[in-house]
């Protein structure tokens, strides 16, 4: 192998395994909002369910407001912690899960078809998902949470610019 | 470019292109109105046999009977004279439907193959149904149901040839004309032999569940021990004084008769399926015909091919039978990938592997040991799991009022001894996992008991992806997903570090070749 070509697997090897970029940290209001908008029919069937039991007064409640707690305030930060992505030179590698990691790398010449979509929460703050569609059976389509939308769409434009005019 | 007998429809409103629209095969609206009464010829059938002694009742039936018929056939012919479809440059179209027009275009590249299907009907009719596969799964795809034999043959052939050009035209290379030769054909008595094999524990666990549930539609009762020793002392009245050597025959007669259904059951799914079986190689590709009462004949591109599979099972193994996948965009009746040698000896497996263009790992090849901690992992798994499960219920059965019986409490333990079993068969695998990579591919060898062999193309996959759960991460291993078109292959249980180079390894091989140039 010349030196070019073991240059490029370097640069490539760090694109496997080095730093990652981090998603937009808007991203995490965005899952906390949505853990309250998950959490609030709990919330308030605890309530009636306090009313209608006999127990300790705010036993049920309590609970049930810890774990809400946890899930609104912690959570999403670790699960924004665990997310990531790097931009290769014809590859994407995306990175995500907080209990059950998972790291993959799509090529760009692998990418059948790309979204960019934006929920209600996401436009809010001016974010959106990037979406990579593969032929695979697994990993059939790769989500990128978290981005910030005029990002998502360069990003669009990077991968589009790769993928080769088919032959249609 | 007339087919015979296909009539080619005239527009005056539309000229030119309009001329090729085409209709299906006029027949093929009886074999439609047949297969539409289908599920409603059972309940008349049912109501003329409750009527069977009253003439009058089975007018009566009769008369409402008719206009289902009449208006099954009725339908069949609507959507016979609604459904065209059109040959063109590109693409192949269809339009269908009565009240929503639907139209649909599949370009020639994005079809996988194109299968033709004779259902017993269709076959007596002289038709087939012809299915474009693009591999879009189950009811999305294309089909036109249904043509005459020759004009199915004709489509075929057309759309592969203008496939092949651009196929050709794109790797530069006129594709090689090689005459239809037999890889692979099973003899009626191999298809026997097969039949045995698949046995079907699912029916038996069925029929013995109905037995108990639906007892009263049988005359006597299957489960009423003292009536099958009086129904066996009909011949023989010795037998009634046996006792419980009498009941055991009962329970023996019982399983026996289920075990034979099983058998039976196995044996006409398989010959109905698998009759007559044969695997041809033609210029382009791989062809296969199969099927005693329905008919399948199904072409699979070469270059297509995206892995194979060999697999076996663990009571077959033992005789040397093993069957080989293809996985590949199109789908085959339902099964993810085609089967092209269901029960093979190896001897037979391998030619057809070097005809797809893939290779058997050599004796060279350096296999890598997967993680020692991921096995480990597995058998605790199952040991923590079935020990649980098993103290709950003994636990369960302890409080529960009336039961007394030792046997009941000790029959829990099953539970547990099975858990056991499947931590050994886990530590027995983990010394079997391998996994090598070489030049063009990468090969996973599974199952001690019933061997697999996973074979892919390291520049076709679509995507890797390292995963791990809490366990993993404290073992230091992780599971490589791969992105495959059309099928599942992961290697579990991989150190990290070995997982990492895998994926850096394979990218490499990936990222060199395009996506259409591929598929």
């Amino acid at each position: 192998m010349d030196e070019a070509g073991l240059a490029n697997r370097n640069e490539v090897a760090t694109a496997d395994h080095g730093e990652l970029s981090r998603l937009h940290p808007d991203h995490i209001k965005v899952l906390r909002i949505a853990g309250v908008l998950w959490a609030l029919p709990f919330v308030i069937g605890s309530g009636v369910l306090e009313t209608a039991l006999p127990g300790p007064p705010g036993l049920i409640v309590g609970i049930v407001l810890v774990v809400a707690a946890i899930l609104i305030l912690r959570v999403p930060f670790r699960r924004y912690q665990a997310r990531g992505y790097a931009i290769g030179e014809d590859r994407l590698r995306v990175v995500r899960g907080v209990l059950f990691r998972s790291d993959t790398i799509v090529p760009f010449g692998r990418v059948q078809h790309i979204d960019v979509d934006q929920g209600p929460l996401e436009r809010m703050y001016g974010l959106a998902t990037l979406t990579l569609h593969t032929a695979g059976s697994h990993n059939a389509s790769v989500p990128l949470p978290g981005l910030d939308h005029a990002d998502a769409l360069a990003m669009r434009e990077t991968l589009r610019a790769h993928i080769r005019r088919d032959t249609m | 470019m007339s087919g015979a007998g296909v009539p080619v429809i005239r527009r005056s409103g539309q000229q030119g292109l309009a001329l090729q629209d085409r209709r299906t095969d006029p027949k093929s609206f009886i074999a439609l109105g047949i297969s539409g009464l289908g599920s409603s010829i059972l309940p008349i059938a049912a109501m003329l046999f409750a009527f069977r002694d009253e003439p009058i009742g089975i007018g009566i039936v009769l008369l409402f009977a008719l206009p289902f018929v009449a208006a099954a056939f009725a339908l069949a012919y609507l959507r016979w004279w609604k459904t065209t479809y059109r040959v063109g440059e590109n693409d192949i179209r269809v339009e269908s439907g009565i009240v929503s027009r639907a139209a649909r275009s599949v370009p020639y590249e994005r079809i996988q193959d194109v299968s033709l299907e004779q259902a017993l009907i269709p076959r007596l009719l002289g038709l087939v149904e012809v299915r474009f596969e693009t591999g879009a799964g189950g009811k999305d795809e294309l089909k036109l149901a249904y043509l005459s034999e020759a004009e199915g043959e004709r489509l075929r052939e057309l759309v592969r040839d203008r496939r092949e050009v651009s196929v050709a035209v794109e790797d530069g290379t006129p594709a090689a004309e090689v005459d239809d030769r037999v890889l692979f054909a099973m003899p009626p008595r191999r298809v026997l032999t097969f039949g045995l094999f698949e046995f079907s524990l699912a029916v038996v666990a069925v029929l013995a569940g109905a037995a108990q549930q639906l007892d009263f539609l049988l005359p006597f009762d299957l489960w009423d021990l003292d009536a099958w020793q009086e129904r066996l002392a009909g011949p023989g009245a010795w037998l009634a004084g046996l006792g419980p050597s009498a009941q055991v025959l009962g329970a023996i007669i019982a399983i026996g008769s289920l075990l034979a259904i099983g058998f039976a059951t196995g044996l006409v799914r398989t010959v109905l399926r698998e009759w007559g079986f044969i695997l041809t190689r033609n210029a382009k590709g791989l062809r296969r015909r199969r099927g005693l009462l329905t008919r399948t004949d199904v072409v699979m591109p070469v270059h297509r091919v995206q892995a194979v599979k060999i697999g076996t099972g663990m009571l077959r193994w033992r005789f040397g039978w093993q069957s080989l996948k293809l996985v590949s965009l199109a789908q085959d009746a339902g099964d993810a990938s085609h089967v092209v040698a269901p029960f093979a000896k190896r001897h037979e497996i391998e030619p057809i592997i070097a005809e797809t263009g893939f290779a058997l790992p050599e004796d060279r090849v350096s296999w890598h040991s997967t993680s020692k901690a991921y096995a480990f992992h597995r058998a605790l798994v199952w040991l923590v799991v079935t020990f649980l499960l098993g103290a709950g219920i003994e636990a369960a059965l302890l409080l529960a009022p009336d039961v007394e019986s030792s046997v009941v409490l000790w029959l829990p333990l099953i539970i547990p001894a099975l858990g056991v079993l499947a931590a050994l068969r886990e530590w027995w695998n983990w010394r079997f996992r391998r996994y090598a990579l070489t030049h063009q591919q990468l090969f996973h060898c599974h199952s001690r008991l019933a061997p697999h062999t996973d074979i892919a193309n390291r520049a076709k996959l679509q995507s890797v992806e390292i995963a791990q759960g809490p366990l993993a991460r404290r073992g230091g291993y992780a599971t490589l997903y791969l992105g495959l078109a059309g099928g599942t292959l992961n290697l579990p249980g991989l150190p990290l570090a070995d997982a990492r180079t895998l994926r850096s390894e394979l990218l490499d091989s990936m990222t060199r070749h395009d996506f259409s140039t591929l598929i």
